[in-house]
């Protein structure tokens, strides 16, 4: 049913009908829609799961890293200094297969303090062992928690689902929320694999030498790649049952005959079509590419679309500092070494700490690429300020 | 109330649940201790484990020696493990099912306090337990806030210049309803406090003095004297606090000095010079002094 409500309880409310067992969380802006949401479904008796209050973010992951061993479908959510601080935990999580489905509604990270929107927060755990799904809208934030609770217990591989902060979390536009037996159907009762139960003891998190910890690490790294399929599968079987596309590996627009493709990843796609738009009705051929699962990077999907593209511009809420752009270097690396020579990828680092990407920001970005490939800009920076300060 | 004195309780339980093949030194009392809980606690009994010595000789993949279930995440976070296997367990309506976290005193005085202080908060039914080396054996024998006052350690080789933290009484300010110290080397006691602790539902915390061969510098077959030592002297005090009242304090039939204590090992070798005690000794004794005055032991 068509709702009007914030991208944050449209999330709560896709969420409860998954049915957790268990949900861990402790609060931090932009997420605390969700967590509140999800809160009140518990105590007013509407979700039948335990909801474990703790004292730090650490402790919320580790509370959902001890349920989901001993059985339970376990969710939790964070952003920021959350994600953070959970991160030894996160690491944790995936090594142990553990198929807990994890919200972050992406934000910037300290210091400065601030709590607006980037995607540094989850770029910072990518190479941790957990799927990262992107939502460009409410909708699809929505729907990927349908999709992330399958594919993860599919794969036993933790799945972040990853919507920008305020920007979606707070944001207000109509949700299609399904009904719960449509969820029942798309969704099967968790069947766990290896649990902690007196039944048929066993130990979970035995420590391996040198001998075993290489293979470990291979196998999961091969189950991540070996994860592309399913969460494509479960994107496809999603819009087969719900009518709609939500999801998948990576999304195009208008990018057939395009001479530049702008790569992203979240809520700024939005803003990217309404430009492309605009540029055709001035001739101009440009498409988009949109990278809806970020680990496991596409990268055979991404070279299969961009194989013929010679002029890519990157648009990316995260930076390596001393390096440069992250969503750049995968890109640059989704190509044979043989073709990568005469391939222009321009790397915009936009939006950090919530600034806002409008679209006259985007279009001098592609006016300056159409100009001149760059190696890595600053969308949007103020000069005054940066004369002050830079020595 | 809790029926102290019933023949189950005070059974001495030997069922090989932490069967022998692990990999701890010998003499070892965190070892002795755990197949003491194990055996207590019976087959019905998830081990949680943080990250230390009783994790690295336990188990190493393929082959723990645990025969119930064992679970270990982190060194920092075995108490929210365990509060997450308790959640799981009242959600999909299974169990009773006994919760054991275990770890070191670095785990469970330091590093993860604020996850147990969480736990005992939240009101998990979860048993904690402390196996008290007072220090951080499995790295190398660096200083924890259990090293006691005087002692050697790699991080403090000067000798410690800070008294224990006396987590027993901050447990039980939590309000949690069970509370209780013991030694490696009475097994009665032991088993009977981890299994009058698991009768109980909620949060509960047991403190074991585990000597560590090692770090401590002693020979193996001393670990039980050293224990019966620490009693003796006043250094560890024995006791249960239920529902916030200290009861069943073990009483010291023959008093001891320190010095027989601190002589026997070598982390306190440097108070003694040329076989005379320097003055830590006398703040020593006067930590054991004001034990045996605030618990009347
Ligand atoms: C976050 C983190 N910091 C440090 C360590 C290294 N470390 C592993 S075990 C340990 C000490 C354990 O001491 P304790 O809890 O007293 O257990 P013991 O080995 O003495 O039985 C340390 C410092 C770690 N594993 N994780
Ligand atoms: S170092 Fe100490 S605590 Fe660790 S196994 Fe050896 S005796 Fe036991
Ligand atoms: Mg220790």
């Amino acid at each position: 049913m068509l709702k009007y409500l914030e991208g944050s309880h449209g999330v709560s409310q896709v969420v409860a009908m998954c049915r957790p067992n268990v949900i861990s969380a402790y609060p931090i802006t932009p997420q605390t829609h969700i967590v509140e949401d999800l809160a009140r479904l518990v105590g007013e008796g509407k979700l039948d799961a335990e909801f474990i209050n703790v004292e730090s973010e650490f402790s919320a992951a580790s509370v959902v890293l001890g349920a989901s061993a001993a059985g339970a479908r376990a969710y939790t959510t964070t952003t920021s200094q959350g994600l953070l601080l959970m991160n030894e935990v996160i690491y944790c999580i995936a090594g142990m297969r553990l198929p807990i489905v994890l919200t972050c509604a992406n934000r910037a990270i300290s210091a400065p303090l601030n709590i607006w929107n980037d995607q540094q927060d989850s770029m910072t755990v990518r190479d941790a062992g957990w799927i990262q799904l992107h939502a460009e809208d409410n909708q699809e934030a929505a729907d990927l928690h349908m999709q992330a609770f399958r594919i993860a217990e599919q794969t036993f591989l933790p799945v972040m689902v990853c919507m920008d902060g305020f920007i979606l979390t707070h944001a207000f536009e109509p949700v299609d929320i399904p009904e719960q037996k449509e969820v029942d159907a798309f969704l099967p009762p968790f069947k766990p694999q290896n649990i902690v139960d007196p039944r048929w003891p066993r130990g979970i998190g035995l420590y391996a030498d040198p001998r075993f910890y290489m293979e470990v690490r291979y196998i999961l790294h091969r189950a991540l790649e070996k994860s592309e399929m399913v969460i494509k599968q479960v994107s496809e079987d999603f819009a087969r049952t719900f009518g709609r596309q939500s999801g998948g590996l990576l999304k195009t627009y208008k990018i057939e005959d395009a001479d530049l493709v702008i790569i992203t990843m979240g809520s700024v796609a939005g803003t990217i079509k309404d430009l492309i738009d605009q540029l055709e009705t001035e001739g101009k051929k440009v498409g988009l590419l949109q990278i809806c699962s970020y680990r496991p990077f596409p990268r055979k999907e991404v070279y299969r679309v961009l194989k013929d593209k010679m002029n890519l511009l990157v648009i990316e809420k995260s930076i390596s500092l001393g390096r440069g752009g992250i969503l750049g270097s995968d890109v640059r690396w989704s190509f044979p070494r043989t073709e990568k020579k005469d391939r222009k990828i321009s790397c915009f680092v936009s939006g950090l700490g919530g600034r806002n990407i409008s679209i006259n920001d985007l279009r001098s970005a592609v006016e300056m690429v159409e100009k001149e490939p760059v190696e890595l800009e600053f969308l949007g920076l103020n000069p005054d300020i940066i004369a002050e300060r830079d020595l | 109330m809790i029926n102290v004195n019933s023949e189950d309780l005070n059974r001495v339980e030997k069922k090989d649940l932490f069967a022998s093949g692990h990999r701890a030194c010998g003499g070892c009392g965190q070892a002795l201790a755990a197949r003491l809980v194990a055996d207590a606690a019976g087959e019905n009994t998830i081990a949680c484990v943080a990250t230390g010595c009783l994790e690295i000789f336990s188990s190493p993949y393929p082959d723990p020696n645990w025969r119930i279930p064992f679970l270990h995440s982190l060194f920092e976070n075995v108490s929210a493990v365990a509060s997450g296997v308790d959640a799981a367990y009242k959600a999909l309506k299974k169990g009773p099912v006994n919760i054991i976290a275990q770890g070191g005193d670095g785990s469970t005085a330091d590093i993860g306090f604020q996850s147990i202080s969480g736990m005992f908060e939240r009101g998990h039914n979860v048993l904690q337990i402390c196996y008290d080396n007072e220090a951080y054996m499995n790295t190398g024998v660096q200083r924890s806030s259990f090293t006691p006052f005087g002692a050697k350690t790699t991080t403090t080789p000067m000798g410690n210049t800070t008294r224990k933290k006396n987590l027993p009484i901050i447990a039980a300010d939590h309000g949690i309803p069970y509370v209780a110290t013991a030694t490696v080397d009475d097994f009665r006691d032991l088993q009977r406090k981890v299994k009058t602790a698991l009768l109980i539902n909620g949060p509960k915390y047991l403190h074991i003095l585990a000597p560590c061969p090692l770090g401590w510098g002693h020979t193996g077959d001393l670990t039980v004297a050293i224990c019966r030592l620490a009693k003796a002297t006043g250094l560890f005090p024995v006791f249960e606090i239920i529902n916030g009242k200290v009861t069943n304090v073990q009483k010291i039939q023959e008093k001891k000095p320190v010095e027989e204590y601190l002589r026997l090992q070598g982390r306190y070798k440097h108070l003694f010079k040329k076989g005379v005690p320097v003055k830590a000794v006398a703040e020593i004794q006067e930590i054991a002094n004001q034990n045996i005055e605030r618990f009347n032991l």
